[in-house]
């Protein structure tokens, strides 16, 4: 049983690794983390061991990149309160999604990143502790966190 | 992922196809500029139904019929290659339209970079042998076997053209059975006789 050809790793996990760079840095930056993303991934897949969990894999690289994204982002001098809407990526989020969206970058890094690996790429906790660090409890409440704060700050759109 | 739906739809919203078909294009470009892409590929159409085309840096690598099952080839292709492998058409834009020109009965001999890496020992000196034999043309496995200094291996000669992973491209539809008819295909019996026809009525 050998490797998959990467291709395949695209096709299966593209979508969930779109998803979680949108709730780490809203869908303008996901773009460019996806990328780096699966650029990096490709250069280090024939090393990948074949027991490896490839979603987790992914995210992890996923959750570096998009650190790498903010700190560059940080560097680059935006004046406060001109701060532009994030693009609406097509036919993606809506208006109506905005808040929320708002609400999830309010988010402390680790709640947004916990939020983000459990709800939109859906790794258990154990395997988000090792990604964010901290105990599998810790990461469990900020999870928890999140979506409290996001239920508080946007109610509509986070539903039970 | 049951989880998800007790809070929210929105982290779980598919990402739409648009946009993950314009990254996956960024994705190609930036895997050949950084000499990731060990393996390319893309299939076309054409009479003999759906070909997989694959290409390494050095050049095409293998030609597949549907009858071979692309995602087993691409398989194989990642344990003996590369496990980088990506659909990326832009390598294999000349191999296509050199195929579609073959097709079209305006195309005689392929002017392609090769990668014959795939094959070893005889069946890679029969097959380096095979685009000798010109359009229009056939000969028999004996012919061939004689051809490569080796009139015994008869057999071997048939094994080496029913494992050539460049089919139509390395022309192994044109070596018959010694009496003639076609006999077996890496695409099929009726495969070969088309490239035949159309061959012979070009």
């Amino acid at each position: 049983m050998s490797k998959q050809p990467f291709e395949k790793v695209v096709a299966e996990h593209g979508g969930t690794v779109l998803r979680v760079c949108r709730v780490l840095l809203g869908s303008h930056d996901a773009d460019d983390a996806w990328s780096e993303t699966f650029l990096a991934a490709m250069r280090a897949y024939p090393d990948l061991p074949e027991t490896a969990n490839v979603e987790a894999w992914l995210v992890t690289i996923a959750h570096r990149k998009a650190i790498d994204v903010l700190r560059a982002g940080a560097r680059r001098p935006v004046p406060v309160g001109e701060l532009p809407e994030e693009p609406a990526g097509p036919g993606v989020q809506g208006a109506e999604d905005d808040g929320l969206w708002q609400a999830v970058r309010a988010l402390p890094d680790k709640q947004r990143q916990a939020v983000a690996y459990h709800y939109a790429a859906g790794l258990p906790y154990a395997e988000i502790a090792r990604i964010i660090g901290g105990t599998t409890d810790a990461a469990r409440r900020a999870a928890a966190d999140g979506i409290k704060n996001l239920r508080k700050s946007y109610p509509d759109g986070v539903r039970r | 992922m049951k989880a998800m739906n007790e809070h929210t739809d929105l982290f779980t919203t598919p990402a739409d196809a648009g946009t993950l078909a314009r990254l996956h294009r960024t994705l190609e470009l930036a895997a050949e500029n950084d000499g990731l892409l060990d393996v390319a590929y893309r299939t076309v159409d054409s009479p003999v139904g759906s070909l997989l085309l694959a290409a390494t840096p050095r050049g095409l690598v293998r030609v597949a019929y549907d009858a071979e099952d692309h995602d087993r080839v691409l398989e194989t292709l990642a344990g003996r290659l590369s496990p980088r492998v990506l659909r990326a058409p832009k390598r294999l834009d000349e191999a296509a339209r050199e195929l579609e020109e073959y097709f079209g009965g305006r195309r005689r001999v392929f002017d392609l970079q090769l990668d014959l890496s795939l094959s070893k020992g005889f069946r890679l000196l029969v097959q380096q042998h095979l685009p000798s034999i010109s359009y229009g043309q056939t000969r028999s496995y004996r012919q061939v076997a004689e051809l490569v200094g080796n009139p015994k291996a008869v057999r071997a000669v048939g094994t080496a053209c029913a494992t050539n992973p460049l089919p139509v491209v390395v022309p192994c539809h044109r070596v018959l059975r010694n009496d003639g008819t076609p006999g077996r295909y890496v695409g099929g019996p009726a495969a070969k006789i088309t490239l035949l026809n159309l061959e012979a009525a070009a």
